[in-house]
């Protein structure tokens, strides 16, 4: 909302610079956005000036020599000579002078000089010069009044400050210029003028009259709108009230400077002497406001009704609108005249032939205007306003101004009375505004008298029972203060606030804060692989419908099928990720295309599935309230590892990044939450298609598959542009949920010494590892408490398609010290499962 | 015979001593304590001497063996440690080549950190830290935060919307933290202080708008809470991320959940709030203003606890207040980080400047 300083003092003057009183709106709850200077950077020697003769220029065809009154700066000559090239320069205008020093916008400077010979003094300003309008016919020509000399801002918006208000979509009376000035009362205090639709001024010159609105109406004309115009409104719920006044021997023909120059000034654009005022009326009042050719209304007849589905309407913007049974629209009998409170249509258009003018002011249904506006992508500055809910009273003062500068603008001759079709408007019941309870709520005692003050300044009546207040809303604010607590806001946010509010701490939760376990072990595991060399990226939960593709993923797998954006920004960003792989991937080609020499790369982060098992916990997805998610978000971590892990020194080579380099990674995190991961080959075909097949697995938290590891599968390794890399993807839930942190019990450790026994069993090279280790602790009994493989050997001595495994095997028992005899059993079991597996003892 | 004992004791001391090493030293031994030494001889044949002599030359001849082998000993000893300097002198490395490196850490992302930041200052406020979905129903997204359908409010925000079992604008990506402050209250009763700090979305993406961005919700309710109270919670919480100095400025707002509603401020940290630098320069960082904007609050709305008056939260017992801010505002301040999108780049030349 654009807000001409010079305008809104019409009705109060705050006697504040602009950017103090920006500042203090911005305090007590109406952004600034920002405070513009309208044309000229400052508004020094811009002068009224009156021209006296107009002679042509001895040595060019296009220029005059006129002589012009500009009044005496210096006390010295009153006359000057300027040379100007305008085709409608003539004596006896009134006209903008810029005075030599003058700077013109865009920054140049006003100097004497001489133009083919003649002394110039300065220069006579075309609107478009002064940035107050498009104005291609030469200089801009004022009315006459102004006095020689006198300042040019004091009649034209020469330099003046525009304050562009980022209004709250509740505050749709600062939608209006009295609106605003009525707030910059309650702030600062200066005097607030009668508004323009109870004997306010409306413009210069132009006042209103005072009294009751509808009788004001109802006395003018000897015509009758009611006998001119009918109309019917069908939807009551969406067009709580439409009323129109008509008016006869209308003029139709440009605005003057003034109404002109003050649209500028708002950004609007001035069309015609008719429509500007129902740009002016709605600027003024916040009540938008159309006006038909009369005599292009057949009948006088207007419907208000629900569009049909498929029925277009061209609309006064030059477009063609198809609407739907959804949307609202004013009709003839013919047809569609208009888009119910968002745009009126090209049929009935106001034009230079008009004489008849029917006036409409009328109030829509705000949420259905909201979707009207979206569903036809079409915002007008009138469909802003009535999509926020005005009040129905608003159309009778809109009305009221309307008449006056009909009256005074366009010489019409109003005919008498509205017609006014309406439903009831809402009640309007006083607020009780408890005692003590401005107190309780801001936590800052505030004087009864105050509140009173503040609330009557901001134009609520206030009735004073006991200690309590009876508080009567004003229409225009009549959606946004409903309840004592909006009371409270408003005695508030006068009452300087910022300045007086206590900082004090609550009164405490009852409970110490706290991060959860769950928390606590997601950081501890994020710690674990900074630790390792990782860096944490955070990367975009949206990703590309083609990257399950890169990953080989097959259509049927649940994957494939992400959560889909009914509206993305773009196809690059339309599916919710389903894994971090992707992320972690992209990331890792971006650094190395930059030119990192190696990568390790993190994230912890969700993914996005439309179904699941939910939990355990938030990591899980599982989170409070009544109502469970739409879809499934559990936490996940992955990591990625391309190039060395650790650089090469002049002791030795870098170590390579391949499974077992990530797996370290991986047992390190689990073994720091105290979990033991095991890790089994995955199942042909592979369940992780995005893997090398024989160098990946399933990663296992007890009974529980949390996740996955491996090298990557070299495809899609080609696909992301990298020559190989290892990584892996887990649900932290799966192993916060098998760690026994903050919950261990202690278990007493024995004096007595442990006996190692080494053994080599050779197996098929198929048999993994996990399986000759589950074998020996099967047949271990209790006395055996650690296996380990310190060596894998196949080739000389070990048969075609097997391998050698050494473990050492840790016995141990709590009481005693073991004897050979007492192990020697245990030992031969352990070998009998072995065999069972088909191993044999090496040598 | 005892005289000659004595002679071969001062013949064996100085052999012992003049031993340089310990084969000499060895020598020596064999020499003077040695099967076929003298000494061993005489003690060997005690029992042929007189019986007047064998007291005399038994005790002489033992106390000498004795104190010869102590001799020898404590001279192996040190010969051993010189032995052993020696060689440690001729084995040396070269101390000036480099040592091999310990394995790099690597680094936690500065949204990461600003965010652990931030819910470690709450907790310290007896603040519970809570997550909740990012795929949200439009109920907890809008509706029970007081924005009924068809409410400009909603415009406000540009919201993306799910493809949900054929149905339109029932399921969102989350415009704020916000819902959580439902969901939560559904789930606990009165008192309540929590934060919820997470990903939000909207529609809008330019170098100051990210259509994926990270947020801090923060909910307090109970008994007795008032505006002041969350003024004097937002500046202990500002202070502890920016400073002791730092002051904060609340601006009467607008939002739907909220009444009254509130944005705040923090005093410019880079020009200590005046808006001009020390030469007289404007402050680039407050613009000149010398307040910085960082987010939204207010006193919870009495519709919003409507919504969950089953739960125990009935307006006219219990107030609280709530407010939501930006994690990387709060980064970008913090770090000096001028563009919203280096976060989401992830290059790791931006990463590893984060310790």
């Amino acid at each position: 909302m654009k807000v001409p300083y010079g305008w809104m003092a019409d009705y109060c003057d705050p006697g504040l610079a602009p950017g103090d009183l920006a500042e203090k709106m911005a305090m007590t709850g109406t952004e600034v956005e920002r405070v513009v200077l309208l044309g000229p950077p400052s508004a020094d020697n811009f002068v009224i000036g009156k021209v006296l003769s107009v002679e042509k220029h001895p040595d060019a065809d296009r220029l005059s020599v006129c002589r012009v009154e500009t009044g005496s700066q210096d006390g010295g000559e009153t006359e000057r000579t300027i040379v100007c090239g305008a085709p409608n320069v003539a004596a006896g205008q009134t006209v903008v002078v810029a005075l030599p020093g003058a700077v013109m916008p865009g920054g140049m400077k006003i100097k004497q000089a001489k133009l083919r010979g003649v002394e110039s003094n300065g220069m006579i300003c075309s609107e478009k010069e002064l940035e107050l309008g498009e104005g291609q016919d030469g200089i801009m020509v004022l009315e006459d009044g102004p006095a020689a000399g006198a300042p040019a801002s004091d009649f034209l918006p020469v330099a003046e400050p525009v304050l562009e208000l980022e209004v709250t979509p509740n505050r749709t009376d600062c939608f209006g210029i009295y609106g605003v000035a009525r707030e910059a009362h309650a702030i600062s205090g200066a005097p607030l003028a009668a508004a323009p639709w109870e004997g306010g001024p409306i413009g210069p010159g132009v006042i209103s009259e005072e009294g009751d609105i509808e009788a004001l109406l109802d006395q003018e004309g000897s015509e009758r709108t009611a006998d001119r115009v009918r109309i019917v409104v069908q939807d009551p719920e969406l067009c709580s009230r439409f009323t129109a006044r008509g008016y006869t021997d209308v003029k139709v023909g440009p605005s003057p400077l003034w109404l002109r120059t003050r649209l500028i000034a708002a950004g609007l654009r001035p069309i015609s002497n008719v429509v500007d005022i129902t740009n002016y009326v709605m600027w003024l009042t916040g009540q938008p406001m159309h006006a038909y050719d009369l005599d292009l209304v057949p009948k006088g007849e207007l419907i208000v009704r629900k569009a049909e589905n498929g029925e277009k309407v061209s609309a006064l913007d030059g477009s063609e609108y198809v609407l739907n049974e959804a949307m609202v629209a004013v009709a003839d009998r013919n047809g569609l005249a208009g888009i119910g409170g968002m745009m009126g249509g090209s049929v009935s258009e106001v034009s230079e032939s008009t004489t008849t003018v029917l006036m409409e002011a009328a109030n829509w249904n705000g949420p259905n205007i909201l979707r009207t506006s979206r569903d036809l992508g079409l915002r007008s500055e009138a469909s802003s306003r009535f999509e926020k809910q005005l009040h129905p009273d608003l159309t009778l003062r809109a009305q009221a101004v309307a008449d006056r500068l009909m009256v005074e603008i366009c010489g019409a001759v109003p005919m008498a009375g509205l017609v006014d079709v309406s439903v009831p408007a809402p009640d309007s019941v006083p607020i009780r505004l408890r005692a003590g309870r401005v107190e309780r709520v801001l936590g800052m005692a505030i004087d009864i008298e105050l509140q009173i003050e503040a609330l009557e300044t901001l134009g609520f009546g206030v009735e004073r029972e006991g200690d309590d207040l009876l508080v009567s809303v004003p229409p225009d604010r009549h959606f946004d203060v409903v309840r004592e607590i909006d009371l409270v806001e408003e005695v508030g946010r006068i009452s300087d606030l910022d300045r007086n509010l206590p900082a004090t701490l609550p009164a405490g939760p009852g409970r110490p804060g706290g991060l959860s376990r769950q928390q606590s072990l997601q950081r501890r595991a994020e710690d674990s692989l900074r630790e390792s060399g990782f860096d944490e990226i955070v990367g975009w939960s949206f990703t590309d419908p083609e990257e399950t593709g890169r990953l080989r993923l097959d259509e049927e797998d649940p994957r494939s099928r992400g959560v889909r954006l009914a509206n993305p920004l773009s196809e690059e960003q339309s599916v919710m990720r389903t894994m971090l792989l992707g992320s972690v991937l992209g990331a890792a080609r971006r650094n190395l295309s930059r030119g990192a020499d190696r990568v390790a790369l993190f994230e912890s982060g969700r993914v996005y599935l439309p179904a699941g098992e939910f939990g355990p916990g938030p990591l899980g997805g599982d989170f409070p309230g009544k109502t469970r998610p739409p879809s499934n978000e559990p936490q996940h971590l992955s990591a990625v590892v391309v190039g060395p892990v650790d650089p090469a020194t002049w002791r030795g080579g870098a170590g390579e990044s391949d499974f077992f380099a990530l797996k370290g990674v991986l047992e390190h995190l689990a073994s720091g939450l105290g979990v033991e991961l095991t890790v089994e080959p995955l199942a042909d075909p592979s369940p992780q298609p995005f893997l090398h097949p024989g160098k990946s697995g399933t990663v296992k938290a007890g009974d529980r598959q949390i996740g996955w590891i491996g090298e990557l599968h070299p495809l899609v390794a080609t696909s992301y542009d990298l020559d190989a890399a290892a990584a892996f993807e887990i649900e932290l839930a799966g192993l916060v949920d098998g760690s026994p942190v903050g919950e261990e019990s202690y278990v007493d450790f024995t004096p007595f010494p442990p006996v190692d026994r080494d053994l080599a069993v050779v197996v098929a090279a198929a048999v993994p590892a996990s399986g000759v280790i589950g074998a020996v602790e099967a047949a271990g009994s209790e006395l055996l408490t650690a296996v380990t493989v310190f060596d894998v050997y196949s080739g000389d001595g070990v048969g075609e398609g097997e391998k050698s495994l050494a473990l050492r095997l840790r016995f141990r028992a709590p009481d005693r010290t073991l004897s050979d005899e007492e192990i020697d059993p245990v030992w031969n079991g352990i070998i009998a499962g072995l065999s069972g597996i088909g191993g044999r003892l090496r040598g | 015979m005892v005289e000659r004992i004595e002679e071969i004791e001062a013949e064996a001391k100085a052999a012992i001593e003049a031993a340089g090493s310990v084969p000499e030293l060895e020598d020596a031994r064999v020499s003077y304590l040695g099967r076929k030494a003298e000494l061993t001889g005489i003690l060997r044949g005690i029992a042929d001497l007189p019986p007047e002599q064998r007291g005399p030359v038994g005790s002489t001849g033992n106390k000498v063996r004795k104190a010869l082998e102590a001799m020898i000993e404590a001279k192996t000893d040190g010969l051993k440690q010189i032995e052993l300097e020696k060689s440690l002198a001729g084995d040396r490395i070269d101390v000036t080549l480099p040592g091999t490196p310990a394995r790099a850490v690597g680094h936690i992302h500065p949204i990461t950190r600003t965010r652990r930041l931030i819910e470690d200052v709450m907790v310290g406020l007896g603040y519970q830290v809570m997550e909740g979905p990012e795929i949200e129903h439009d109920y907890y997204n809008f509706t029970a935060l007081n924005h009924p359908a068809g409410h400009p409010a909603r415009m406000l925000q540009d919201t993306f919307y799910v493809e949900h079992e054929g149905h339109v604008e029932e399921v969102l990506l989350r415009t704020h933290t916000s819902p959580m402050q439902v969901r939560a209250m559904e789930a606990t009763p009165p008192p309540l202080f929590m934060i919820v700090p997470g990903k939000t979305y909207r529609r809008d993406s330019d170098a100051t708008h990210s259509p994926m961005f990270h947020q801090v919700e923060g909910l307090a309710v109970g008994e007795g809470i008032t505006l002041a109270d969350l003024k004097g919670t937002l500046l202990a919480m500002l202070r502890e991320i920016f400073g002791p100095d730092r002051e904060i400025r609340m601006r009467p707002h607008f939002f739907p959940f909220t009444e009254p509603s509130v944005e705040f401020d923090v005093s410019c940290f880079h020009c200590g709030g005046s808006g001009s630098l020390d030469d007289g320069s404007r402050c680039g960082l407050c613009k000149g203003i010398g307040w910085i904007e960082l987010g939204g609050a207010g006193m919870v709305d009495p519709n919003v606890f409507g919504f969950v008056a089953d739960s125990g939260y009935n307006p006219d017992s219990v107030t609280g207040f709530a407010f939501g801010f930006g994690i990387e505002r709060i980064a970008m301040l913090r770090h000096g980080v001028g563009d919203l999108r280096l976060f989401f780049d992830n290059d790791v030349r931006m990463l590893g400047q984060f310790s």
